[in-house]
C-alpha cells in the first residue's frame, strides 16, 4: 500500500487516535473487526481527500471491550454495533448497543466469522425493538420484514404520533447471511464469486473493489483493455440501479406510463448486460487478474445499442422532470443538510445530492477511471429531488464513460492482441481497496495466504448510509417514506451482511 | 399529456411467452448443462473427479459413469464450462423451473419420471380451484438482492405477467402462491412461517433462486438454513444466480398448472 499509512495504539487509545484522524477533512469510512488467532484486531479506515490512512488495534483474546469511538465519531454507531453482534466485543459508553446484524440470545457465543469461526448454527434473540420515543398517542408501526411488495426483507420501525415521523429505526438483521463467514477458505478465483453477491445489485462494483485488493497484494497490474471492460460493466451496473431508485419513485407516486417506460429502459439495460457476459447481473466478467473476456459483440454495434439506449432513458428522465405531480412529491421531501451528511461521511447520491463532491472514481481513481475524463455530480438541496437530479447526471456521465471505454478498447486492440488477465497465484497478505457502487464507495479488505483467501471484510455504501435513515424525517410525514427510502436507492443484502 | 405519446410510441413490446417460447439468445446462461451427445462426458476419461473439486458450491457428482450437475447448488460461475467443454455447457434455454428438488439434478434420472407424474397430478389437483387468477405474495429470507428486482421485472411491460392474470399482493390473506428468495437467513424463519400460515387453502409455493433451493455459497454458515427446503414445503424450484424473469415465470406458471404440456422437466425430457 504506496500512498498510504497507518498507526497502531492501544486499545485505551484507539478511540482518541480515530478521532484524531477523522477530523472535519477526513471522514471515518469503515471500522473493520479482523480475527488474528484468539485476538481481534480492530481496523478503522479514515478517508482524506485523495487517499486513505488506517488506525488499528489489537485486543487480546482477554480483552471483551474497549472506549467507544461512536463517544467521538458519531458515525461509529453501526459498525460498532456490528463488531458487538459478530465478535462479542462491546464498545464501553456506547449510547445504544441493540443488535444490528445478528440478535444472539443472551449467553450465545459471538460467531467471529473469520479463520477459527463457528460454523454451527446460533440461538437467536427475538425481542421486540423497544421504543424509544414516549408522549401521549404515540404508537409504533413496525413495516417489514415481509413488506408491502416485492423488497427485501427489513424492518423499519417508525415512531409516530399520526403523520409525523419523529423517529425511524431499523432493524437490518433479518437477511444476515453471515457473507465474511462464506469468504473463507475459498481460493482466490472463488473469492470473487461471493464478493458478486454481498450486495447482488452492485455485483460488479464489489467484485471490482474484492480483485483490486487481490492485485494489490500480489503486486500486479491489470491489462489496460480489462480495465477498461471492468468500467464497461461498472458504468451499465450504475445506469441499471439510478433507473431503479427512479422506477420506485415512479410507482409510488402512480405515475403508471412513466413506470412503464421506466422499467421497459431498465430491462433494455439488463438484456444488454446479458448479451456482453452471458449475466444480467455482469457476474463472471471481473476476475482476479484482470476480466474473464472481452465483450462479444462488435464496437460498433454495442455504440449504436448504448446510442438508443441513451436517446431513450434522457427522454423519459427529461419528461419525468417536468411532470410536476412527480417533482412534487420529491422536493423537500427528505432534506438531509451539508452539516449532517459530512459529519457522517454519507457515500454516493447521498452525500453528493447534500453538495458532497466526492465520488472515488474521481477522488481516488482506480483502473482505467486514471485516464478517463470525469467530474462528479452534486447537487446542494438535500432533498429527494437533488438525489434523483445528482443520478440522472451520473446516468449520463456513465454512458460517457461506457462510450469512452469501448473507443479506448478499439484502439488498444488495433494495435495487436490483448491479454485480458494476468494470473495472481500464491500471493499472501493483506490490503484494502475500493469501488465506486452505484450506492457509494464500497471497502474490502482482503487477507491472503498461499492456499487462498484466510478472510474478506467488506463495507458497503448500503451499510454506512442506512444510518443516516432517521435523519431524513425531520419534517416528512408517513406518505413521504416510500420516496425517502427510494432516494436512498440502497440494497439490504449488503447492509445485513 | 406528453406521456400518452412517449406511451405509445414503440406499439406493444411484451413478449408473446408461454404461447411461444421465449429467451436471450444464444450467449445467454440460465443453466449448466451435461453434454449428453459426448462419451467423455459420462466418464470415459477419468479426469472428471477433479471438477467435483473444482466446482465451488459442489455441484457436481460423479456416479460411476455418470456425470450430474445439480442445478440447485449451481451459481453459473462456468468453471466446469471453461475447463471441460467437452462435458459442460451452458444451456440458453430459459424454462429451468421443475416440481422436485431432485429434478433440478441433471440428467434427470429415469426413475424419477414416475414420481413425477403423481406430483404434477396432485399439484393439479390442489390449483384447480385458482383458474386464472393467482394473487402472490413474496418473501426474501436472505436473497443477494438480484432475486428481488428479477421478479419486480415481471411487472414491466416486456413480461407483463398481469397479462396471464398472475397479480402480486401485499397481504398473504390474498395471496395464493408464495415466491420464496434467499439462502434461509435464521431470523426469517419465523416471518416466513407466519406468512404461510396467513394463506388460505390452496396455496403454493415457488422457491426462487439457486440460494432458496441450495443454498448456493452461502450454504453452511452460522446465519443460513442451507435452504428454504428445511422450513417449508416447496412445490416448484427456479434454479439460477439470479434465475431470470422468463425463468421464474415458468415457475410461476408450472406450479398453477397454466404451461403448455411437457414443458416441465428441465432440458426436456431424458
Amino acid at each position: 500500500m504506496i500512498d498510504e499509512q497507518g498507526v497502531e495504539v492501544a486499545p485505551e487509545h484507539f478511540a482518541r487516535a480515530v478521532a484524531r484522524a477523522a477530523d472535519g477533512r477526513h471522514r471515518l469510512a469503515a471500522l473493520f473487526g479482523v480475527p488474528d488467532r484468539d485476538a481481534l484486531r480492530l481496523v478503522a479506515v479514515v478517508a482524506g481527500a485523495e487517499q486513505l490512512s488506517f488506525v488499528s488495534s489489537r485486543l487480546d483474546p482477554a480483552v471483551s471491550s474497549y472506549p467507544t469511538v461512536t463517544a467521538l465519531v458519531p458515525s461509529a454507531d453501526w459498525y460498532e454495533r456490528q463488531l458487538h453482534d459478530l465478535y462479542g466485543i462491546t464498545a464501553d459508553g456506547h449510547p445504544d448497543l441493540d443488535p444490528l446484524v445478528l440478535p444472539r440470545a443472551a449467553g450465545t457465543p459471538a460467531p467471529r466469522p473469520g479463520p477459527g469461526g463457528t460454523s454451527a448454527p446460533l440461538t437467536r434473540s427475538t425481542a421486540p425493538l423497544p421504543a424509544l420515543v414516549h408522549g401521549e398517542g404515540m404508537f409504533t408501526i413496525p413495516y417489514g420484514p415481509v413488506r408491502s411488495g416485492v423488497f427485501e426483507a427489513v424492518e423499519y420501525v417508525v415512531e409516530t404520533p399520526g403523520e409525523d415521523i419523529p423517529r425511524v429505526q431499523t432493524r437490518v438483521h433479518y437477511k444476515h447471511r453471515g457473507v465474511d463467514a462464506a469468504f473463507c477458505g475459498r481460493s482466490v478465483d472463488d473469492g470473487v464469486l461471493v464478493a458478486e453477491r454481498v450486495e447482488g445489485v452492485a455485483s460488479v462494483a464489489h467484485a471490482i473493489a474484492y480483485c483490486s485488493a487481490v492485485e494489490r497484494i500480489a503486486g500486479i497490474e491489470v491489462p489496460a483493455p480489462s480495465e477498461l471492460v471492468r468500467v464497461l460493466h461498472a458504468e451499465l451496473e450504475r445506469i441499471a440501479n439510478h433507473l431503479d431508485s427512479t422506477i420506485r419513485h415512479t410507482e409510488g407516486a402512480g405515475q403508471a406510463v412513466a413506470f412503464a417506460r421506466l422499467t421497459l429502459d431498465k430491462e433494455r439495460v439488463m438484456r444488454l448486460r446479458a448479451t456482453l457476459c452471458g449475466s444480467r447481473f455482469g457476474r463472471g466478467v471481473v476476475v482476479p487478474g484482470g476480466v474473464s473476456a472481452p465483450p462479444p459483440i462488435g464496437d460498433g454495434e454495442l455504440l449504436a445499442q448504448l446510442d438508443r439506449l441513451e436517446r431513450d432513458i434522457r427522454a423519459d428522465l427529461r419528461l419525468l422532470m417536468a411532470t410536476p405531480s412527480m417533482l412534487d412529491r420529491l422536493r423537500g421531501t427528505g432534506v438531509l443538510p451539508l452539516a449532517v451528511v459530512r459529519t457522517h461521511g454519507a457515500l454516493g447520491p447521498l452525500g453528493r445530492g447534500s453538495g458532497l463532491t466526492e465520488d472515488v472514481r474521481a477522488s481516488r481513481p482506480y483502473g482505467a477511471y486514471r485516464r478517463l475524463g470525469f467530474v462528479p455530480a452534486s447537487r446542494d438541496d438535500g432533498d429527494a429531488l437533488a438525489r434523483q437530479l445528482v443520478r440522472n447526471d451520473e446516468i449520463v456521465s456513465s454512458f460517457h464513460l461506457a462510450r469512452q471505454a469501448i473507443d479506448e478498447l478499439d484502439r488498444l486492440a488495433s494495435t495487436g492482441r490483448a491479454t485480458w488477465s494476468v494470473a495472481v497465484e500464491g500471493a499472501s497478505g493483506e490490503a484494502v481497496a475500493w469501488a465506486e457502487a452505484p450506492q457509494g464507495e464500497v471497502l474490502y479488505l482482503v487477507q491472503l495466504d498461499v492456499d487462498g483467501v484466510v478472510q474478506v471484510k467488506s463495507r458497503s455504501a448500503s451499510f454506512h448510509n442506512l444510518a443516516l435513515f432517521t435523519a431524513a424525517f425531520p419534517k416528512d410525514i408517513t406518505t413521504d417514506f416510500v420516496f425517502i427510502e427510494a432516494s436512498f436507492g440502497l440494497s439490504i443484502a449488503g447492509v445485513a451482511g | 399529456m406528453p406521456w400518452v405519446t412517449r406511451g405509445i410510441r414503440e406499439g406493444i413490446v411484451t413478449s408473446r411467452y408461454p404461447r411461444r417460447p421465449d429467451g436471450y439468445g444464444p450467449n445467454f446462461r440460465a443453466a449448466v448443462t451435461v453434454r449428453r451427445d459426448d462419451e467423455t462426458a459420462n466418464g470415459a476419461d477419468g479426469h472428471l473427479e477433479e471438477l467435483v473439486v473444482g466446482c465451488p458450491t459442489n455441484a457436481i457428482t460423479v456416479e460411476g459413469q455418470h456425470v450430474r450437475v445439480d442445478r440447485g447448488r449451481c451459481i453459473l460461475c462456468g468453471r466446469c464450462v471453461a475447463a471441460r467443454p467437452d462435458a459442460f455447457s451452458f444451456d440458453p434455454d430459459v424454462e429451468t423451473a421443475t416440481h422436485r428438488r431432485e429434478l433440478l439434478v441433471v440428467p434427470v434420472r429415469p426413475d424419477e419420471d414416475a414420481t413425477l407424474a403423481v406430483l404434477r397430478e396432485d399439484l393439479a389437483r390442489r390449483v384447480r380451484a385458482l383458474k386464472r387468477s393467482i394473487y402472490v405474495r413474496h418473501v426474501d429470507c436472505g436473497s443477494d438482492g438480484s432475486e428481488e428486482w428479477e421478479i419486480a421485472a415481471l411487472t414491466n411491460p416486456i413480461y407483463d405477467i398481469q397479462r396471464l392474470g398472475v397479480f402480486f399482493t401485499a397481504s398473504p390473506r390474498h395471496a395464493d402462491l408464495l415466491l420464496v428468495t434467499g439462502a434461509g437467513a435464521a431470523s426469517m424463519r419465523d416471518p416466513l412461517e407466519r406468512t404461510y400460515e396467513a394463506m388460505p387453502e390452496p396455496k403454493v409455493v415457488v422457491a426462487v433462486g439457486t440460494d432458496a433451493a441450495g443454498g448456493g455459497l452461502f450454504a453452511g454458515t452460522y446465519a443460513t438454513a442451507e435452504s428454504v427446503t428445511g422450513e417449508i414445503e416447496v412445490d416448484v424450484f427456479v434454479p439460477g444466480s439470479p434465475p431470470s424473469p422468463f425463468s421464474i415465470m415458468h415457475g410461476i406458471l408450472l406450479a398453477v398448472g397454466l404451461l403448455p404440456a411437457r414443458r416441465d422437466v428441465p432440458g426436456g425430457r431424458p
